[in-house]
C-alpha cells in the first residue's frame, strides 16, 4: 500500500507542478497580500496592547494558512476530476486500495504544503523577520503548516468525494475565505473592537491556527497557543479523514 | 468450452426505483467477443460497471473468469481489463506516465515497467506520442491509450464500452483490428458493448440485444438475422397514392412491419420483389421510393422492440 | 438614437444573464459586502491609532473603499461577459447585427451600471445597519456615488479593451490583477500619512489615492481635491476609452 500511496502522491504533485497557476498563485499571492496589509496597517504596531513592534512578524502566520488554503483547494478540484472523468474508476479497477487514493491525494497536498511553507517563511526570513522561538521554531512551525494543510485538505477532499463537481469545491474558496477573513489575522483578538467581530474571531478555529504559528515568531514558546494550534488543526483532521473515508466508500462503491 | 462471464437474474435497481437492469442472463464462452447491443440508455454501460466490480447488482449473481463480482471483487479485477465509456485519461500527465502508473499499481516490479510500457505504446502505435500530455491527443490516440491501458496486467478477459463511440472510421477501424488481433493471438474474451450495428456484426461472435435493461434476442449475428428470416420490402407513397392504399397491396406479401418513414412487409414466400413491383403497377400505385431489406441486427432489434435501434435513444442512464 | 438601441438591448441582455444567474450574481454582492464587514469591522481599532483622524469614523472611512472597489469590480466582471461572449461567438452575432459598434460598448457599459446599482444599494443598506456616519450633504453624497460610476466606467473600459483584444477566459487575471493592484495598493487601511514608507511612496504615485481621498472627504462633509479627483477619473475614462474602442476595432478586424 505504501507504494500504492508514493505513486499517488507523486501523480498529485505533478499535476499542480504541471498547472503553473496552481503553484504560482499560492507561492506569490499570499505573499503580495502580506505586502499589501503590512504597508497599510503598519501603523497598528503603535496601538497600546499590540504584542510586536514589527507587524511584518506579526502577519507572517498569514501566507502559511492561506497557501494551505490554496493548496486544498486546488488538489480538491484535481480529485473532483478525477470523479467527473471516470479516471477514478480506472484507478478502481487496479488492485489499489481505496485508502491509497485518498492518503495519496493527502499526500501530494502535504508536499505542496511544505514547499510553500519553507518559501514563505524563508521569505519571511530574508526580509528581517526574527523567530523568537528560534531554529526549533522554525521546525515546529513546519509541522504546524502540514497539520493545517492536512486538516484543510481532508475538507477538500471530502467535497470532491461528496460532490464529484469541480465547481463544488471551487466554491469553498468562498467559505474558507471567510473563514481567514473574520478570524484574529490582521489585529489581536483582544484589539478587536467590534463585539460580533470578536465572538465570531474567537469561535473561529481558523484564529488559533493563525495565532500558534504567530506565537513562534513573535512570542517565543507559548504553550496554551501552541496547544490549541496542534489541538484543533489535529481534531480538523481526524474529523475530515474520517468524514472522506466514509465518503470514498460510498464513492468508490467497488465489490 | 468453461463460460468466462456467467450471469444470473443481474438486476441494478437506482434511487427512486429506476431499473437499469431487470434480470439478465448472459453465457460468454472463453476466447469469444460478445457484442451487447442495444441504444443509449438501455442498460449497456451499468451492466459492464457490475461485471467490473465497479457497481454492486441489487440482485442476481454472476462470475467473471470463474470469480463471484460480489464477492471475489479483487480476483475479479486481476483477471480483467476495462476500457470504459469515457476515455478516463489525466490530460495533465503523458502516455508514458499513464501506462507506468497504471503498471505500478498493478504492482508490476519497477525494472519490468519499462519495457512493458514500451511494448504497449508500440502496440497501439503511440510510441511517437508517449512523452506527450494527453491534453493534445486526438479522440482516436485516447482510445487507443485507454485500450492499452486496459491491457497492461495481460488480462483475460477485457471490457470495451462502446470503445468507438466518436470516432473517425480510419481510427474505429484500427481498434477493430486489435479486438479481432487480441481474441485471435491471446485468447483474450472480448466483452464488447456498442450501439454500432455494423461493430456487433464484425466483431462479435455473439450477439445480445438490451433494450429498457432486458435482453431481448441472443445468439450469433448469422443466427439472430436468419430468425428474421426473409427480406423486407419497403415503400414511400408518391403523389397521388396514400400509405392505405400502399397498405392494402403489400399486405397481400407478408406480415406488415413498423417502418418510420413508408409502408414495410417481411415478404413470406409468396412473391418476390418482382410481384410487388407488378402488383403496385396493376393498382397504378404511385411510389416515391421503393428498397428491398436483407436481414440486418437492426430488423432484429426492429421485430424484438417495435423501434429501430437508430435513434431510439433512451433516457440516459442513471450514473453508475 | 441608433446607438442608444443597440446600447439598450446589449445592456438589457447584460443585466438579464446576471440577475437570472446566481453564479454571476452572488459573487458580485457577496465579496464587496464581505470586504466591508471584515476590513470595517475586524479593524476598526485602527480608529485609535495615533494620527489617524478621520472625523466620520472607521466605518465610513472603509465604506468609500468598498464602494470604489465594488464600483470597478463590477465593471471587471462585465468584461468576463464580454469574454464569454467571444467564446461563444455571440459576440460576432452582435457585431453582425448592430450597425454602430460603439452602441455595443455603451451597451456594456450599461450592463456594468446596473449590476453595480443593485451591489451599490445593498452595500450602502448595510453600512448605514452597521452604524456608519454620514457627515456630507445630499450634493456630497451625490458627488461621491458620481465618482463611483465613474470608476466603474474605468473598471469596464480596461476590461472591455483587454477581454476585446484576447477574447479568451483565459485573460481573466489580466482584467483584474491591475485593477486589485491599483487599489490595494492605496490607502486601504488607514489614510496615506500612516502607510509603511515603501507603500506610502507607492500610493501617493497611484491616482485610486486621490480617489479614495476624495471619497473619503465626501462622507465626512469636508470635500478636498474633489475637482482634481473628478478631472482624474475623466482623463482615466478618456485613456480606457480609446483602449477599449481600439480593442473593439481589433475585434473586427479579426472578424469577431
Amino acid at each position: 500500500m505504501t507504494a500504492q500511496i508514493l505513486h499517488l502522491a507523486r501523480r498529485s504533485v505533478i499535476r499542480t507542478l504541471r498547472q503553473p497557476a496552481n503553484w504560482i498563485t499560492p507561492l506569490v499571492f499570499p505573499l503580495a497580500l502580506m505586502a499589501v496589509n503590512t504597508g497599510g496597517l503598519d501603523a497598528a504596531t503603535n496601538l497600546p496592547g499590540f504584542p510586536s513592534d514589527s507587524y511584518l512578524a506579526f502577519f507572517l502566520a498569514f501566507p502559511f494558512v492561506q497557501g494551505a488554503l490554496f493548496a486544498t483547494v486546488n488538489a480538491g478540484v484535481d480529485l473532483a476530476r478525477d470523479i467527473q472523468t471516470g479516471f477514478i474508476n480506472r484507478l478502481a479497477l487496479t488492485p489499489m486500495q481505496s485508502g491509497a487514493l485518498l492518503v495519496g491525494h493527502l499526500g501530494g497536498v502535504i508536499a505542496m504544503g511544505f514547499l510553500q511553507a519553507v518559501w514563505y517563511l524563508a521569505v519571511g526570513l530574508a526580509i528581517g523577520v526574527r523567530l523568537e522561538s528560534g531554529i526549533l521554531g522554525g521546525v515546529v512551525i513546519f509541522v504546524l503548516a502540514v497539520l493545517i494543510v492536512l486538516a484543510f485538505g481532508t475538507f477538500g477532499a471530502l467535497a470532491a468525494l461528496r460532490s464529484g463537481s469541480t465547481e463544488a469545491v471551487h466554491s469553498l474558496f468562498p467559505v474558507f475565505f471567510v473563514f481567514l477573513f473574520i478570524s484574529s489575522m490582521n489585529l489581536p483578538r483582544n484589539l478587536i473592537e467590534t463585539e460580533w467581530f470578536r465572538v465570531a474571531a474567537s469561535l473561529n478555529p481558523v484564529s488559533y491556527l493563525i495565532e500558534a504559528i504567530r506565537s513562534l515568531v513573535i512570542e517565543g514558546w507559548n504553550a496554551q497557543a501552541l496547544a490549541l494550534g496542534f489541538g484543533i488543526s489535529l481534531a480538523l483532521a481526524v474529523v475530515g479523514l474520517t468524514l472522506s473515508a466514509l465518503s470514498l466508500r460510498s464513492r468508490m462503491a467497488r465489490t | 468450452m468453461k463460460g468466462a462471464i456467467e450471469v444470473r437474474g443481474l438486476v441494478r435497481e437506482f434511487k427512486g426505483g429506476i431499473k437499469a437492469v431487470s434480470g439478465i442472463d448472459l453465457d460468454v464462452p472463453a476466447g469469444q467477443i460478445y457484442g451487447f447491443l442495444g441504444p443509449n440508455g438501455a442498460g449497456k454501460s451499468t451492466t459492464v460497471h457490475m461485471l467490473t466490480t465497479l457497481l454492486p447488482p441489487t440482485a442476481g449473481s454472476a462470475r467473471v473468469g470463474g470469480f463471484d463480482i460480489v464477492k471475489e471483487g479483487p480476483a475479479v479485477r486481476r483477471t480483467i481489463g476495462a476500457a470504459l465509456q469515457e476515455a478516463a485519461l489525466d490530460p495533465l500527465l503523458t502516455g508514458r506516465e499513464h501506462l507506468k502508473l497504471q503498471l505500478a499499481l498493478h504492482g508490476v516490479r519497477r525494472t519490468e515497467r519499462g519495457g512493458r510500457t514500451d511494448e504497449l505504446l508500440e502496440r497501439v502505435g503511440l510510441r511517437l506520442a508517449a512523452d506527450r500530455k494527453i491534453g493534445g491527443y486526438s479522440g482516436g490516440m485516447k482510445r487507443r491509450l485507454d485500450l492499452a491501458l486496459a491491457l497492461a496486467h495481460r488480462p483475460r478477459i477485457l471490457f470495451l464500452d462502446e470503445p468507438t463511440t466518436g470516432l473517425d472510421p480510419q481510427s474505429r477501424s484500427a481498434l477493430w483490428d486489435e479486438v479481432v488481433r487480441l481474441k485471435r493471438d491471446e485468447g483474450v474474451t472480448v466483452f464488447l458493448t456498442t450501439q454500432y450495428l455494423e461493430e456487433a456484426d464484425v466483431l462479435a461472435d455473439r450477439v445480445g440485444i438490451i433494450d429498457h435493461g432486458r435482453i431481448v434476442a441472443e445468439g450469433t449475428p448469422a443466427s439472430l438475422k436468419a430468425e428474421i428470416g426473409r427480406p423486407t420490402v419497403e415503400a414511400m407513397p408518391g403523389e397521388g397514392t396514400t400509405q392505405r392504399e400502399l397498405e392494402g397491396i403489400l399486405a397481400r406479401f407478408g406480415e406488415l412491419q413498423p417502418s418510420t418513414s413508408g409502408i414495410a412487409v417481411r415478404l413470406d414466400g409468396q412473391g418476390g420483389l418482382t410481384e410487388v413491383v407488378r402488383a403496385l403497377d396493376a393498382a397504378q400505385a404511385n411510389v416515391a421510393a421503393l428498397h428491398l431489406h436483407s436481414p440486418t441486427l437492426d430488423d432484429v432489434f426492429l421485430a424484438k422492440t417495435g423501434r429501430s435501434l437508430e435513434g431510439s435513444e433512451e433516457p440516459a442512464e442513471p450514473e453508475a | 438614437m441608433r446607438t442608444l438601441t443597440v446600447a439598450r438591448a446589449v445592456g438589457w441582455r447584460m443585466l438579464h444573464n446576471n440577475f437570472t444567474t446566481p453564479s454571476l450574481l452572488i459573487p458580485g454582492l457577496a465579496f464587496p459586502l464581505f470586504f466591508f464587514i471584515a476590513f470595517a469591522g475586524g479593524l476598526s481599532r485602527v480608529n485609535d491609532v495615533p494620527g489617524f483622524d478621520f472625523p466620520a469614523g472607521y466605518t465610513a472611512f472603509q465604506f468609500v473603499f468598498v464602494l470604489l472597489q465594488s464600483a470597478a469590480f463590477a465593471g471587471v466582471f462585465t468584461g468576463f461577459g464580454i469574454v464569454r461572449d467571444f467564446e461563444t461567438g455571440f459576440a460576432r452575432r452582435l457585431m453582425l447585427a448592430a450597425p454602430n459598434r460603439v452602441g455595443i460598448l455603451l451597451g456594456y457599459a450599461l450592463g456594468a451600471i446596473g449590476r453595480w446599482a443593485l451591489t451599490a444599494f445593498i452595500l450602502t443598506v448595510v453600512a448605514l445597519l452597521a452604524g456608519m456616519e454620514v457627515g456630507g450633504s445630499g450634493v456630497d453624497i451625490f458627488a461621491l456615488y458620481a465618482l463611483a460610476v465613474l470608476v466603474n466606467f474605468v473598471g469596464l473600459l480596461w476590461s472591455a479593451g483587454v477581454a476585446m483584444r484576447l477574447r479568451t477566459l483565459q485573460a481573466a487575471p489580466l482584467m483584474q490583477l491591475p485593477i486589485f493592484l491599483a487599489l490595494f495598493f492605496a490607502p486601504v487601511f488607514v489614510p496615506v500619512e500612516l502607510l509603511a514608507d515603501w507603500l506610502e511612496t507607492i500610493a501617493r504615485l497611484n491616482p485610486v489615492t486621490l480617489l479614495l481621498e476624495a471619497g473619503r472627504s465626501l462622507i465626512a462633509g469636508a470635500p478636498e481635491r474633489v475637482g482634481i479627483a473628478f478631472t482624474a477619473v475623466f482623463a482615466l475614462i478618456a485613456g480606457f476609452f480609446l483602449w477599449a474602442v481600439r480593442g473593439l476595432r481589433k475585434a473586427e478586424a479579426a472578424g469577431g
